[in-house]
């Protein structure tokens, strides 16, 4: 079993308009020192996942379904008092928004000594000894100083990297980062990346990086899962998906996409229409209102849901069409198109 | 370069915002967000604009529509000199010149129905139309790609795509020349902002228009600019039209920009060479002075702190401010358009 393993996981908000399906069926596996990249457009149910990994829903009004085996254990049937001890220590989590993860009125400095105190039993001053040292591990410039600011004095990138240095306090095995960089400007982004690439190699943690940005994801993923409605329609290793991805869904994300290590194309080929409500899924397959190949499925495209099929290649798909078909597709269609538009 | 007469000329632009301090306001300094920038816009082009936050491109684009008043410099558009002139003067112009914002939820006002908002500009330019308003209003909305017949829809019936093109829709009603986008494509999905960028260039063909299109998306400026200018701290760096400046960037910010953009190819993880700056951009009420890039650029000397790089024109129609700029054209670049090295 690997370190991390997720098995049908299904989390359902019952809401006044009906059940929201926020995630529905995910499986995936991670082993300690791989990055997986979880990308999907908004409200495909990325955040409702990491949530539910840390086990955040609990006690909620969520319906949790599956298995979460983290390091051999289970989690979902696991306690909430349980899966709190584990958190910070075995897993953590950084935000998109760090000022909505760090409290205002305390320092940043106590803020790392509280969550490392929380597990492990040291003086006050040792811990604050060990948030300098984190402090100064993720570039805080003059960090005995800055030790003692309160979040509003640190600039964006400044918070984003305090909240890795909290995340990291504790030596978590399993980090994940929900939209980490996406508040920031593009060369703060490439130096939060860096620092997440080398703490990971440092620490040998497993890294679920969450984001809709498919630089981000080539950046830093071994494999990359992608989200679609609550559902994941293809996964594989990062090259199955740049190289040689299947889902329709996937030819769309990267055809949307202007390319600066490709020539200037004439025109982008965006996905038609917008991404479904989670309340009133399509059915069938949930793209096939946006899908361009609905005619290729033999009618099956808007009547039954496809099932995550292993290809030849070894990565999951989730489409009614002909394995054949879609190869040839992608090869004499969609990756020219992609390349010249 | 353009041979004809610019729409738009810029000179010597400025906006410092009063920083005032205790009970009688007196002030204590200013916010330079933009210190003394000049380009022109020629009819027909695309300009783009791009910088990371703070720098004074939003404040750009309120300048040169007047929603702000310009401490110093001249904006002439169409020939006239329109820098002080007054609101009621300025009343005819604003047909001509239109701002697109980047969020389409909070640019439309709720209680509005479709056909009132993208109706307003007539009825407040007290517009009279061969076959009224309505049909007007429903021609521009099938322009734009919306449903005519969702005339009496109010915004929230709508998805983000398709606010932000009621937004580009309101922005036509007056058929104007000149269109100052200010990230409009920012808060949308993936899959929508190729659809919004489709749509601007559609337009641009069918309506004639000039745009100059404000991001810090640099992939997406790209895409869509036919000229692009640099800005960092309330200045123009570099400008020049957008092959020459993405194939051979010559300010030194410009490379590091271009070099932190994550590319969604992961070979590019190990291929690639980077240029990593370190910190955060300094603050505009107090930037560093002479090259006020100096702070974080890696090819800084002494005359970098004391003497200002001017913006000097290198190539053809390609200016730079740097004492020591990088591909100049004695020492060409390597060929082609791509970033990756
Ligand atoms: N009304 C104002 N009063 C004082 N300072 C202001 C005002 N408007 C803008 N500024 C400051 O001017 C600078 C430039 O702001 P501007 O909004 O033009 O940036 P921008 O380049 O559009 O950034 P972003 O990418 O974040 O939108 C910033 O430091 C900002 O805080
Ligand atoms: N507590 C909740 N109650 C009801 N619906 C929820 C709740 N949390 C999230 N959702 C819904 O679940 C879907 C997925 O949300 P989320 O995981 O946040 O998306 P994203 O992929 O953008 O991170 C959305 O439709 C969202 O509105
Ligand atoms: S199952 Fe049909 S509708 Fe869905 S992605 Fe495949 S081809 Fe498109
Ligand atoms: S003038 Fe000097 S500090 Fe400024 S960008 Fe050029 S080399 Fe760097
Ligand atoms: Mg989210
Ligand atoms: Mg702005």
């Amino acid at each position: 079993m690997s370190f991390l393993e997720v098995k049908d996981l299904r989390i359902h908000f019952p809401t006044d308009d009906g059940l929201v399906k926020s995630v529905d069926g995910l499986s995936f596996s991670l082993e300690r020192g791989k990055t997986l990249g979880i990308v999907g457009e908004s409200g495909s149910g990325k955040s409702v996942t990491s949530l539910g990994i840390l086990g955040l829903h609990k006690g909620g009004n969520a319906r949790i379904g599956g298995e979460i085996w983290l390091d051999g254990e289970e989690l979902v049937g696991a306690s909430a008092e349980h899966v709190r001890g584990l958190r910070g220590k075995k897993m953590a989590m950084i935000f998109q928004d760090p000022l909505s993860a760090m409290h205002p009125y305390y320092t940043v400095g106590d803020q790392i000594i509280e969550a490392y105190r929380i597990h492990h039993d040291v003086t006050k001053k040792v811990a604050r000894k060990h948030a300098i040292d984190m402090l100064a591990r993720v570039g805080i410039p003059q960090p005995d100083r800055r030790v003692d600011d309160y979040p509003h004095q640190f600039s964006g990138g400044m918070r984003q990297r305090a909240m890795i240095a909290m995340a990291l306090s504790c030596d978590p095995e399993l980090l994940i980062a929900d939209e980490p960089t996406t508040a920031l400007d593009v060369t703060v982004q490439a130096q939060i990346l860096d620092l997440m690439r080398d703490l990971q190699r440092e620490f040998n943690s497993a890294l679920i990086i969450i984001t809709h940005d498919l630089g981000v994801v080539a950046e830093l993923s071994d494999d990359i899962l992608v989200m679609y409605a609550g559902k994941c329609v293809e996964y594989g290793t990062a090259q199955d998906i740049f190289y040689r991805p299947e889902h329709p869904y996937t030819w769309g994300l990267l055809g949307s996409m202007p390319r600066l290590d490709r020539e200037p194309t004439e025109r982008l080929l965006p996905i038609k229409g917008s991404p479904p409500s989670l309340i009133n899924v399509p059915p069938g397959c949930a793209f096939h209102p946006r899908c361009p190949y609905l005619d290729r499925t033999d009618g099956k495209g808007d009547t039954v849901v496809p099932e995550l099929v292993p290809t030849e290649r070894g990565h999951l798909v989730r489409c009614h069409m002909p394995a054949e078909e879609r190869r040839s597709l992608w090869e004499n269609e969609i990756k020219p198109a992609l390349e010249t538009q | 370069m353009n041979p004809q007469e610019p729409l738009l000329s810029v000179t010597d632009l400025q906006k410092h915002f009063p920083v005032t301090k205790g009970l009688f306001k007196r002030q204590v300094g200013a916010v330079k967000a933009v210190d003394g920038i000049s380009f022109e816009v020629f009819k027909g082009e695309t300009l783009g604009l791009v910088g990371e936050s703070g720098c004074g491109k939003s404040t750009t684009g309120r300048l040169v529509t007047r929603l702000l008043e310009p401490t110093g410099g001249k904006i002439v558009f169409e020939g006239q000199d329109i820098t002080h002139m007054s609101q009621s003067r300025l009343r005819p112009l604003r047909r001509d010149m239109q701002m697109i914002f980047q969020d389409p939820y909070s640019s439309l006002n709720p209680r509005h129905t479709v056909g009132a908002i993208v109706g307003a500009p007539f009825r407040i330019q007290g517009i009279k139309t061969e076959q009224g308003i309505k049909k007007e209003v429903q021609d521009i909305l099938a322009m734009v790609g919306l449903n005519p017949e969702h005339y009496n829809r109010y915004p929230h019936e709508f998805s983000g795509g398709q606010r932000q093109r009621i937004g580009i829709a309101r922005t036509l009603a007056l058929k104007p020349k000149l269109i100052i986008a200010d990230e409009p494509v920012s808060a949308l999905d993936v899959s929508i902002q190729a659809q919004v960028v489709n749509l601007l260039e559609d337009l641009q063909n069918e309506l004639d228009l000039t745009y100059v299109v404000i991001a810090h998306d640099l992939s997406v400026v790209r895409h869509i600019s036919d000229r692009v200018a640099v800005m960092y701290l309330g200045k123009i760096v570099e400008i020049g039209d957008r092959k020459s400046l993405y194939s051979s960037p010559m300010h030194p910010y410009t490379n590091a920009l271009l070099s932190a953009v994550p590319i969604p190819d992961p070979a590019a993880r190990t291929e690639r060479e980077r240029i990593r700056l370190v910190g955060d951009v300094p603050s505009p009420l107090n930037p560093p002075p002479a090259c006020r890039f100096h702070t974080r650029c890696w090819k800084a000397q002494e005359i970098c702190k004391t003497v200002e790089p001017p913006l000097e024109e290198l190539a053809s129609g390609h200016r730079v401010a740097c004492h020591f700029p990088e591909n100049t054209p004695a020492v060409p670049a390597p060929a082609g358009d791509a970033v990756t090295a």
